[in-house]
């Protein structure tokens, strides 16, 4: 049984539609890449997903349970989690404290131990009590991501997760990524991050799915080639 | 460990002030700490959750006219006391069911209506409330228990003792998870709701909570200087309260008190120069919102003293 | 009187009061539409304008006609030249940032409370109206200066509307009321167009006040009430949208006019201010404004 199921999806801004009619599954334990061109509809999608886009029609299941009318904290608690895409880490407050209040979500007993962990995870153990907002980019963005993880989620969604990391940091982040247990659905724009971690790959386009398969049959799909990976990336 | 030790101490001194202070300190003093857990419930919202309301006035307001209305007609001191802590609790979640659908200017503006509404209701029904005149509390009405509060002593321990729950409650809260996420709501509400909180739900507490101090503070202080008035429900004294937390420095936990008392002081000398007092408010706020937005103890916390809760 | 009639004058009554609140208003929708600064000194802005005109009516000899024409030009000026410092020393360096400026806007508001205490005292003090006329009505007689307030607060309506869309001042106005940014890129002094229109909200406050004095005297303390029911117009008819200002002012005016005559006025606020609260929490788009 898939883990999200969603079918129909449609949002209207006035007369813009960015989202179209999706229908959109992720299976327990893939990692699923979405795709497409800047207004292709991907950030939408996941803000439906997610919960902070209202949805206007179509039906979202998560582990077979209706989610649809959900506010987004309530899903959080169903076990989707959203890791920013542009880092949105609280800057005033210290990395601890950042990670351990996604820890006392969870309803964790030892706070302490728990939010450790987590910081352990992407590395960043040693600056807990730094101000998040002193740490560099790159850091920000693994605090982030330890948020997100430091849920326990079922679902992550990781929107560009990799943008403005260098090419080192890039590698530990795909290292992070394979050894999560979670389902994870990453919108990224790095065709090399995208077509090394992902085991499936969507592709929108004008708030439609345009193609959907595995990296090799994306790359040899004629409709994408022509739509997003003929030219060079537009949004690279 | 250290800040409780700050803390603890600053209770100190002001219980050892007791046996110092001449007469007429003495009694502002006990004025002050009163007024101070006012303060520190407005701090709750403002400080620490981000909530800036300029209808406090009516918790206030509500803690004191439920106790000084239930006193004034034969209630038992105590539970008029407990109906003005609920009081201000229970319309503070009122007000926030509705005013936290708003955030913004347009909270301020509907926090501020609703107080409006409640200070000209009193006026309205002045055969109930006493009007703009208000009412003054006979002696058997200020007894709790063996405590008479119209004894400067007595006066100044209850005062000194609600403050010192105020305070070590603020410590304690800040350092609670719920605390942790009223500030995570006040830096970033979207990205607490990301993080799976019920924002809503966290603000209406925190708005609460502050009501319930607020009531506290309105309901011992008509109890203990034996006075209810319209005034104290007027605009006036929902902006004193962001002005002595301004000062003090919003999101600290001393910072109330420290507000509360240089701004009494700084009003009380400066009525004694001229009569323009009112003007020395309205300059203050001015002043401390251009150059010192974070007030006196944000600021030390800035320049290094980080570990201040 | 019969009840047709006293209907009738509440709402001539009504009429006078749209027009005042309708200036007063539009001054404080300007302010917010344009900058997005709610500005609680307002009504001061309001009593200034009215207790210079009983300074002027002292100091300018002659006919009242000729200290009032002198106090129409010469208050508003004084008021706004007023409200462009307090927008350059303090507002700019606020960056206008919403909370902050209400803030200190009250603080504006004590001060400048205070100031007209000391400088001109407690007392209320009328000021002559500039003509004595008396329009006779089968069932009553009116003042013919109201006709007057409702004409001249027209006139000046009419004339902030050809200002607002005919003139180039107008239109720098309604470019940095949809994208600062973008103003600022067009080569548009944003710091000159902000502290030019603090200083016309102001000025229309003044000149509300200085056409209203007449009829009721000035006094330290009258700020209060053109504010709230400013803001009640202001939010009734949509932030920061002119025609719904208009439209709310003659709502809410006549409707004041015609309730303080048959009602209490102090039941009247009770139910006008939770009016406002509620729909600022139900409708923030105000009643006359879209949904955006």
């Amino acid at each position: 049984m898939s883990l999200l199921e969603a079918r129909g999806l449609i949002c209207h801004f006035g007369g813009v539609k960015a989202i179209d009619g999706v229908d959109f599954d992720l299976e327990p334990g893939e990692v699923h890449a979405l795709i497409g061109s800047n207004g292709a509809g991907k950030s939408t999608l996941v803000g439906l997903l997610s919960g902070r886009i209202p949805v206007q029609a179509g039906s979202i299941r998560f582990d077979g349970r209706d989610i649809t009318r959900l506010p987004a904290h309530a899903r959080v608690a169903c076990g989707i989690a959203y890791a920013f895409q542009i880092t949105s880490v609280f800057p005033r407050l210290s990395v601890f404290d950042n990670v351990a209040l996604a820890v006392q979500r969870t309803g964790a007993r030892d706070l302490r131990a728990g939010t450790m962990a987590a910081l352990d995870r992407v590395g960043l153990a040693a600056l807990a009590d730094r101000l998040a907002g002193a740490l560099s980019y790159g850091h920000q963005r693994l605090l982030e991501i330890a948020m997100g993880l430091a849920l326990a989620p079922r679902l992550l969604i990781l929107d560009e997760p990799t943008q403005g990391l260098a090419a080192a940091e890039i590698d530990s982040f795909k290292a992070l990524v394979r050894s999560l247990p979670a389902t994870i659905l990453l919108i990224e724009h790095n065709m090399e991050v995208v077509m090394d971690l992902a085991g499936r790959i969507t592709v929108l386009g004008n708030g439609r799915v345009l193609a959907r398969g595995t990296p090799a049959e994306i790359r040899a799909n004629p409709v994408v080639q022509a739509a997003y990976l003929g030219g060079r990336d537009a949004d690279a | 460990m250290r800040m409780l030790a700050l803390h603890l101490g600053v209770l100190a001194v002001l219980a050892a002030a007791q046996f110092l202070l001449p007469a007429y300190h003495h009694t502002n003093a006990a004025r002050i700490m009163v007024l101070a857990v006012y303060a520190i419930g407005y701090n709750i919202a403002f400080g620490y959750t981000g909530l800036l309301s300029l209808g406090h006035a009516l918790f206030f307001a509500a803690g004191m006219y439920a106790t000084g209305l239930l006193v004034d007609r034969g209630g038992e001191p105590w539970l008029a006391l407990l109906a003005g802590l609920v009081a201000g609790g229970a319309v503070a979640g009122a007000v926030g069911l509705l005013a936290l659908r708003t955030a913004g200017p347009a909270f301020m503006i509907v926090t501020l209506m609703f107080a409006q509404a409640f200070h000209l209701a009193i006026l309205y029904w002045g055969g109930f409330t006493g009007g703009d005149e208000g009412f003054t509390l006979s002696g058997a009405a200020r007894r709790l228990g063996p405590l008479d509060l119209a004894d400067p002593t007595t006066r100044y321990f209850v005062a000194l003792a609600l403050v010192s729950v105020a305070m070590l409650g603020t410590l304690a809260l800040v350092r609670s998870r719920l605390g942790r996420v009223l500030v995570a709501v006040r830096e970033n509400e979207e990205r607490t709701r990301m993080l799976g909180y019920d924002t809503f739900r966290a603000k209406l507490l925190a708005l609460m909570l502050s009501g319930l101090a607020s009531g506290a503070a309105g309901s011992t202080y008509g109890l203990m200087f034996g006075y209810v008035g319209g005034s104290f429900a007027a605009i006036q004294y929902s902006i004193l309260p962001l002005i002595w937390v301004l000062m003090g420095g919003a999101g600290t936990v001393l910072g109330p008190l420290l507000g509360t008392a240089l701004m009494f002081y700084l009003i009380d000398l400066s009525s004694s120069v001229t009569t323009a007092s009112q003007a020395v408010v309205g300059a203050a706020l001015i002043g401390l919102i251009l150059f010192a937005p974070r007030g006196i103890l944000g600021t030390l916390r800035e320049r290094g003293l980080r570990g201040l809760p | 009187m019969e009840f047709g009639p006293f209907l009738l004058l509440a709402l001539m009554e009504g009429l006078v009061g749209a027009a005042v609140l309708a200036l007063t208003a539009s001054g404080l929708s300007l302010v917010f539409g344009v900058m997005r600064v709610v500005n609680v000194a307002h009504g001061e802005f309001f009593m200034l304008g009215a207790v210079a005109a009983w300074f002027v009516s002292q100091w300018v000899p002659g006919p009242p006609a000729v200290a009032f024409a002198v106090a129409l030009v010469v208050c508003p000026l004084i008021v706004a030249a007023l409200a462009a410092l307090a927008d350059l020393a303090i507002l700019k360096r606020l960056k206008h940032e919403p909370e902050a400026t209400i803030v200190a806007t009250i603080g504006l508001l004590y001060i400048l409370q205070q100031a007209a205490l000391t400088v001109y005292g407690p007392e209320a003090r009328p000021v002559p109206a500039p003509f004595e006329m008396r329009l006779q009505l089968p069932w009553f007689g009116w003042s013919g200066y109201k006709l007057f307030v409702i004409g001249a607060a027209a006139a000046v309506l009419l004339g902030l509307w050809l200002m607002l869309t005919r003139t180039r001042a107008g239109l720098v106005m309604r470019a940095t009321q949809i994208d600062r940014e973008t103003a600022t890129a067009f080569g548009i002094d944003v710091t000159r167009v902000h502290a030019g229109t603090f200083a016309l909200g102001a000025a229309l406050a003044a000149v509300a006040a200085v056409l209203i004095v007449p009829i009721q005297q000035a006094h330290y303390l009258m700020g209060g009430d053109p504010l709230l029911l400013s803001f009640i117009v202001v939010i009734i008819g949509g932030l920061g949208s002119l025609r719904g200002t208009l439209l709310a002012a003659l709502l809410i005016g006549l409707s004041d006019g015609v309730i303080s005559t048959f009602f209490q006025p102090t039941l009247a606020k009770i139910v006008a201010t939770l009016l406002v609260a509620l729909v600022l929490v139900f409708r923030p788009q105000g009643l006359f404004g879209a949904r955006a």
